[in-house]
């Protein structure tokens, strides 16, 4: 191996890091406000890719058929929930919020479709549909069981993973796709040149986390997020609503998996089912940081990419069993390190 | 009493009327969901426009899906010849689904027709693959193609990349076979999987051993994540791919990054180009025809014409196993598979001539070299 192979290796693993550090930021905020594993993270990337493929092809994306039976869904647990209550007066606004929002969004996607818009439009169509999924899916599967125990949250994570692998299936097809690269040139730096569309995947994953620190440190919503992620009962008593926070936290999360989607498109092909192995990356990622810390997590996301990408120089053959391995060490020693405390459930 | 009596009477007329309007039932196990969909789901697309008679028999075709998993394949299996009494099972469409449905469909005297390509399905040596044939051709078929072809055009080291699976360690085994007898050294040999996000290091380490070609050994458009990795650092040698790749998806997804690649490929893909004297084009231009009609333009793929072949082996067989006995009886399926042994039909892919010995039957016929060439498949000269 000489200087240039590990510049285009490092190259390589910091670009990837750079993206399971997003989906690390993600598994990390859902779980310390929601306690929700959320397994089906990498759908979200996938359906991010697809969906702007599928702009690009012309057509309509599935997903806004979902975004629209999920708006309907939400819509009538909502018209319920109000009508047992007996709060009817209610009902018109929870179903603008709920299924006239979704569907504004899945029409504009599906009206926009044909036009060829340029591509940072259909960006920002493939961003609005697939976030919009985040908060419709915690209303539905999540939301109603909100007090439930961490390992029932995460058997539904499985379920919702399972469901949304084979609607991707049903939506875009066995096969791949790829979006074009925003930036195709190469720059000379030195010696070697570097992808400018890996520049990009850094520095936006860079202005996010930036973004994201800006927000839990210095709005309301973002404290009160902080709040609930810090102690759940405490923030319901200074009056943040618990679901309200779900809510929030998963149209965040959805919104980071879909710019993961975005970015990722470019530089590899995307299957219906590619989501779960890159989450799974993130998810290690995000247990270095313990599923509390933000910037461990992205730290060891970072650390998952540089390993992968060296492993598959010098053993491409092993090189999964190599990036998982490392979560045994880690686990070792923060079950060491960590006193343990019991769940408050 | 008397109810019990009438309920067995009932049951036996049912039972007779059961048997005497026998239908032929063909029970299909294929991997429309899974990591196999794409060659899955042509193929499904193809058993339902295929005609609901032979020989003036109706055909139920019962359709099941096996997502692509070895268990689900061998249960389908099980439910199809205890439940649904079928004559003959088709499938499945990958290897291991395959090979672990020989020993159900031998223990059942089934006669059996796999869409899968490795040869171990109707290796001869073992005596349960007397009820089974395959209608893909060999991967030894197709790899001997390649390695004819780089010793014409002057190859002489070989670097190999391919699926860290039984599809890519099989075609590492089959081109080391014949890159031997063909004269080529096999310098370097890297794995990676359909879902990674990166090949950069792998392609890295195969360019620097600098070999004359590469071959992908891939299917579907995973083929194209090392294609287009070599091409975007500079690889200057001649790139060849599998047959596994040749679908329009590989094409749209691979872009202009693919031109110049080579693959071996069953004729039908490119039948327009085939001369007239060539049996095979006739057959297959029928099979497309109907299938693009129905599917769309450009939808045509080599996995549904291994479907396809299945059907057309089938209705030579079953008219001659019903000059024998009804469907649905032991007698039948055993008539079934000998004719089937004795076939010798111009499929879509090739020619099968089959024999105890051979139960794919297909010969060089099955296979041609192609280049993409801006987006459409060429014969190669």
């Amino acid at each position: 191996m000489d200087l240039t192979i590990a510049a285009l290796l490092t190259q390589d693993g910091i670009t990837n890091g750079a993206i399971y550090a997003l989906l690390a930021l993600a598994l990390v905020l859902v779980f310390a406000v929601t306690r929700v594993i959320w397994v089906p993270s990498g759908e979200f990337v996938a359906y991010g890719t697809l969906t702007l493929a599928g702009l690009q092809l012309g057509k309509p994306p599935g997903t806004v058929g979902l975004l629209a039976g999920m708006a309907v869904i939400a819509g009538l647990m909502e018209i319920y929930v109000c009508a047992r209550r007996g709060e009817a007066r209610r009902i018109p606004r929870q179903l603008l919020v709920w299924t006239g929002v979704p569907l504004a969004i899945a029409a504009l996607v599906w009206w926009m479709a044909p036009s060829n818009a340029p591509l940072a439009m259909q960006v920002l169509l493939t961003l609005a549909a697939v976030t919009a999924l985040g908060p419709l899916l915690y209303r539905i599967a999540y939301q109603p069981l909100a007090e439930a125990s961490v390992l029932v949250l995460l058997i539904v994570s499985v379920a919702v993973h399972f469901a949304l692998t084979g609607l991707g299936l049903w939506f875009f097809g066995a096969e791949g796709s790829r979006t074009p690269a925003f930036i195709g040139q190469m720059i000379a730096i030195g010696s070697f040149n570097v992808n400018l569309q890996s520049v990009l995947v850094v520095v936006t994953s860079l202005v996010l986390i930036a973004v994201l620190y800006l927000f839990f440190g210095r709005t309301l919503y973002g404290k009160a997020l902080h709040a609930t992620a810090v102690n759940r009962i405490g923030a319901r008593l200074v009056g943040v609503s618990p679901s309200f926070a779900g809510v929030l936290t998963f149209a965040l999360a959805a919104f980071l998996c879909a710019f993961c989607g975005v970015l990722i498109g470019p530089i590899t092909t995307i299957y219906y089912d590619s989501g779960f192995l890159i989450s799974l990356k993130g998810f290690v990622g995000a247990i270095i940081g313990g599923l509390v810390s933000y910037p461990a997590a992205a730290a060891g996301a970072l650390l998952v990419g540089l390993l992968e990408s060296f492993s598959s120089f010098w053993a491409s053959a092993f090189k999964e069993v190599i990036v998982f391995t490392l979560i045994i060490p880690v686990l070792l020693w923060r079950s060491l390190t960590t006193h343990h405390h019991e769940e408050d459930e | 009493m008397t109810f019990a009596r009438t309920l067995a009477a009932l049951a036996a007329s049912v039972g007779f009327a059961g048997a005497a309007f026998a239908d032929i039932n063909v029970g299909v196990t294929l991997s429309a969901t899974g990591p196999a969909a794409s060659l899955g789901i042509p193929e499904k697309n193809t058993f339902e426009m295929l005609p609901k008679t032979i020989g003036g028999e109706k055909i139920n075709w019962i359709i099941l899906d096996d997502a692509s998993d070895t268990t689900k394949a061998v249960t389908n299996t099980r439910k199809l010849i205890a439940e649904d009494k079928v004559d003959v099972v088709v499938g499945s469409t990958i290897t291991p689904n395959s090979l672990a449905m020989i020993d159900v469909v031998s223990d059942a005297e089934t006669p059996m027709l796999s869409m899968a390509a490795s040869a171990r399905i109707v290796d001869p040596a073992n005596p349960k693959t007397k009820w089974v044939f395959k209608t893909p051709q060999n991967d030894a078929l197709m790899a001997d193609a390649i390695a004819v072809h780089m010793k014409a055009n002057g190859v002489k080291t070989l670097g190999y990349i391919g699926f860290a699976d039984a599809y890519g360690d099989g075609w590492l085994t089959e081109i080391k076979r014949s890159a031997q007898t063909a004269g080529i050294k096999v310098v370097a040999e890297e794995k990676y999987n359909r879902n990674d996000a990166s090949v950069t290091g792998q392609v890295l380490k195969l360019v620097s051993a600098n070999p004359d070609a590469i071959l992908i050994g891939a299917a579907g458009t995973p083929g194209a994540t090392p294609q287009k990795e070599l091409v975007a650092r500079n690889y200057k040698g001649k790139i060849y791919q599998t047959h596994g790749v040749a679908n329009p998806d590989f094409l749209r997804v691979v872009g202009k990054d693919g031109n110049g690649t080579l693959l071996p490929i069953g004729p039908m893909l490119v039948y327009e180009q085939l001369p007239d004297s060539n049996p095979i084009k006739k057959v297959a231009a029928e099979y497309i025809t109907q299938y693009e009609n129905k599917y769309g333009k450009g939808s045509r793929t080599t996995f549904g014409g291994h479907g396809y072949d299945t059907y057309l082996l089938l209705a030579q067989a079953i008219p001659e196993a019903l000059k024998k006995a009804k469907p649905g009886t032991k007698e039948f399926r055993a008539a079934l598979r000998d004719a089937l042994e004795r076939a010798n039909v111009v499929g879509t892919h090739g020619v099968f001539v089959m024999g105890p010995q051979e139960h794919n039957g297909l010969d060089n016929r099955a296979r041609v070299m192609i280049k993409i060439d801006n987006g459409q498949w060429m014969l190669a000269k």
